[in-house]
């Protein structure tokens, strides 16, 4: 007997995050899932087969369509954004080229604002091209440039919130009003800010797509995206992922349900260290600039304080009079994050994103783009609030 | 660096490919350089990479020479008992696992071990115990499922004067919150399935000794008895490690709420909580564990042995299982439950009651908690 509570939306985000989507009793009473790594799935007889089809009964039939403990996951998921549906996929960029994919074809137009993760935006220009879909890029968080972009072939506007890496909040009533102004779906990608901190459904987009492997893994040891909707919109993007086969495996997801359970926790410090860290940058005499939109400085602060409850733990900086080797030399300096790209897990890591991400292009492309040559990510971990700070403070100092 | 940095960076030490997190290690045997010629890991019951970087970051947290880590708290215990030979004698405190009750009873009893039961939180009571054949003074530094509260300073005065081992059994209480062994302890052991796990899908044991030659005789000990962890297991138990100062903090936080609230309620009779002003040794568990106390709450309903079932039957977050430390909430009652395995005459000596309910608070938002004990509470009727 498996009972399936879904904890009603009153219940806090803690409890949610511990229990939405998964049954109260569970096979074997056990009080964790257990892990099915089954391939493919076996029925009594031919006449079950036939009642499946017929009836379309909720089971599962082969591995590629869905399992068990991806289920879980994406009722968790749904309940925790508010949404009705959510779709789990091996990356987060299987999960928005699985959903581009089902909803633009040849001749449709995407209009995309610019700051973005560069993978989305190479995927888009180089290759959904390819198969006749226009992208556009207009300024972030310019609606005038959005609207105007727009013509009878535009099929979604997408947007991060906030974006990466210059945090930049976009006002999200803004956005979805020229979307229902045009009939056009609207798309967030709500990585950096979790439903903790943010429900893009609550202000009416359409889609919300997170990287997964970020602070919703939180561990730094697990690939996944998702897709959250309607279940309406989502249903045809979950059949073509069962043909695209970019589905997660049994035991990523289990790790991914685990993760979740602290959540509500882990978000509460990322959220705290990244005010605290972002604060102590922008009063330090070697840091020119900090993005962080928690800080009153940022220019999207009162979009962030309008739509967010905290803001995370990813920070961009600039630093004063560095080139790019002076630049890197305090990254080098620092002990406790550690130097890599991905964000969002309990380790704090720090990374020049030119170097990182932007090593291969023209550095007037790079301007274009705002990744200057002195710029530092840091996503701030759990850690400790003051050894963070500390090492910072150490690694800043003059040479 | 601080107890959140430190679980989160000991340990977990770059390799070669750059790992952000550590590879498991499966691998059950390693090649060797040459006959004779033995490399950092032969066998994985002797050694194994994986368990090692967990065996690190616990004994860093704890303030250890060492740390083993074991299949199950119990294979921990069994270990530390293995120090013990033909004819030693072992002081322990009554309010104790059931698990622990059984090992000393039940099969360390076989090899001519035994065994005096205090009340622990009477430290004159232990000096009194120990002979001159006692060879260690086994104490949990909060009680299951009484909560009793040992002064862990005064009894390892106690041991040291007697030359007599202080292991301490802290299942209760992490790191996060106190170490057995700055105070004085020579032995910290853990069932690391609870908070060290803390997601109720891990068995895991830890020890930790105070001094090398203490870590080498357990390590010897747990190499020929082979009740190690796999390199599965202890993955999921450094996983949950990096988090167990955040979940600990706020499990203190709501159970310190959930005892109050408790406290307050007519269904009530006794709420044990070393968080409580009314708790018997509330002073001396602020003086040891500062303004944390871990998030075990037991009670006593009014009513019977009835009531009390009735009651762990009718909550709705928190699942009726044994075990603790979780991020799920859990209740049960000790007396069929958790101490079941202790003989009923010796369950009433040391005030495990029919009536008596154990709580283990998650990461829930407490008032969603608080309000299916009292949706409970009503249920079960209590007199």
């Amino acid at each position: 007997m498996t009972s399936s509570s879904n904890p009603k939306s009153e219940l806090g985000f803690g409890t949610q995050s511990v229990h939405a989507g998964e049954a109260r009793q569970k096979p074997n009473d056990a009080i964790t899932d257990s892990i099915c790594c089954a391939s493919t799935y076996t029925f009594e007889s031919t006449q079950s087969i036939l009642d499946y089809l017929k009836e379309n009964h909720d089971r599962e039939e082969y591995g590629r369509y869905g399992n068990p403990n991806e289920k879980v996951v994406e009722r968790k998921l749904a309940v925790l954004e508010g949404a009705e549906d959510a779709i789990v996929y091996s990356s987060g960029m299987a999960a928005i080229v699985g959903l581009l994919m089902c909803k633009l074809s040849a001749g449709d137009e995407i209009i995309f604002f610019d700051q973005c993760y560069h993978r989305s935006r190479e995927f888009c220009v180089k290759h959904l091209s390819r198969f006749g879909v226009v992208t556009h890029q207009v300024k972030t968080g310019d609606m005038g440039a959005m609207e105007s972009a727009i013509n009878s072939k535009t099929k979604m506007l997408v947007s991060e919130s906030p974006t990466n890496p210059h945090l930049t909040v976009i006002d999200l009533e803004s956005f979805v009003a020229i979307g229902k102004r045009h009939g056009i779906e609207t798309l967030i990608d709500s990585t950096l800010a979790t439903p903790y901190n943010l429900k893009p459904i609550e202000w009416g987009v359409d889609y919300v797509w997170h990287s997964a492997t970020k602070y919703m893994g939180g561990h730094n040891d697990l690939l996944a995206g998702v897709i959250c909707g309607s279940t309406q919109k989502l249903e045809p993007v979950r059949r073509l992922r069962g043909i695209l086969g970019s589905i997660n495996s049994p035991h990523n997801m289990y790790l991914l349900e685990r993760g979740l359970k602290t959540f509500a926790l882990r978000m509460e410090r990322h959220n705290h260290n990244g005010q605290r860290i972002a604060e102590f940058l922008e009063s330090h005499p070697r840091v020119q600039r900090v993005y962080y939109p928690g800080l009153e400085s940022h220019p999207s602060h009162a979009f962030a304080k309008k739509t967010m409850k905290g803001f995370s733990g990813l920070i961009t900086f600039l630093v004063k009079d560095a080139d790019w080797k002076q630049t890197a030399a305090i990254i080098d300096k620092c002990k406790i994050p550690r130097i890599g790209p991905s964000l969002g897990g309990v380790e704090s890591l720090i990374e020049q994103p030119m170097v990182m991400s932007y090593f291969d292009y023209p550095s007037e492309q790079r301007e274009q783009f705002g990744i200057y040559d002195n710029m530092i990510r840091m996503a701030v971990g759990i850690e400790d609030t003051d050894d963070l700070i500390e090492d910072l403070r150490q690694a800043l100092e003059m040479p | 660096m601080k107890f959140r940095t430190r679980a989160i960076h000991i340990g977990s030490e770059p390799d070669a490919t750059g790992a952000v997190v550590p590879p498991i290690y499966l691998s059950t045997t390693f090649v060797q350089p040459g006959p004779g010629d033995w490399g950092a890991f032969d066998y994985s019951r002797s050694g194994n990479p994986t368990r090692a970087r967990v065996e690190k970051t616990i004994a860093d947290l704890e303030g250890a020479a060492g740390s083993l880590a074991f299949s199950s708290g119990m294979a921990a215990t069994h270990c530390a008992m293995g120090l013990l030979e033909s004819g030693s004698h072992v002081v322990a405190g009554c309010d104790m696992y059931g698990g622990t009750y059984r090992l000393l009873h039940k099969i360390c009893n076989r090899n001519n071990i035994s065994v005096t039961l205090v009340h622990a939180d009477d430290a004159a009571a232990i000096a009194q115990a120990i002979r001159p054949e006692t060879k260690m003074v086994w104490v949990e530094s909060i009680g299951n499922p009484l909560m009793s509260v040992p002064d862990l300073e005064q009894i390892s005065q106690i041991t040291n004067k007697a030359g007599v081992l202080l292991a301490v059994d802290s299942t209760f209480v992490p790191p996060c919150i106190l170490k057995p062994l700055d105070l004085g302890a020579d032995i910290v052991m853990h069932s690391a399935t609870k908070y060290f796990g803390g997601h109720s899908d891990c068995l895991a044991g830890a020890l930790s000794a105070k001094t090398p030659e203490l870590h080498r005789q357990l390590y010897f000990i747990q190499n020929a008895t082979g009740g190690v962890i796999g390199g599965l297991e202890a993955f999921l138990l450094h996983r949950g490690i990096k988090t167990m100062e955040l979940r600990v903090r706020e499990q203190s936080k709501s159970a310190l709420a959930i005892a109050q609230w408790l406290e307050s309620h007519r269904s009530v009779a006794r709420v044990l909580y070393p968080g409580l002003a009314s708790h018997p040794h509330h002073q001396r568990a602020v003086r040891l564990m500062g303004d944390q106390f871990g998030g075990m709450v037991t009670f006593d309903v009014r009513g019977d042995i009835e009531t009390a079932k009735r009651l762990c039957k009718a909550t709705e977050l928190f699942g009726l299982a044994v075990s603790c430390g979780a991020v799920e909430s859990l209740i049960e009652q000790p007396a069929t439950m958790s101490h079941a395995s202790y003989d009923p005459a010796a369950r009433a000596q040391a005030g495990i009651c029919d009536t008596l309910v154990r709580i283990s608070v998650g990461l829930e938002d407490p008032e969603d908690l608080i309000a299916d004990l009292d949706r409970a509470l009503a249920i079960a009727g209590g007199a």
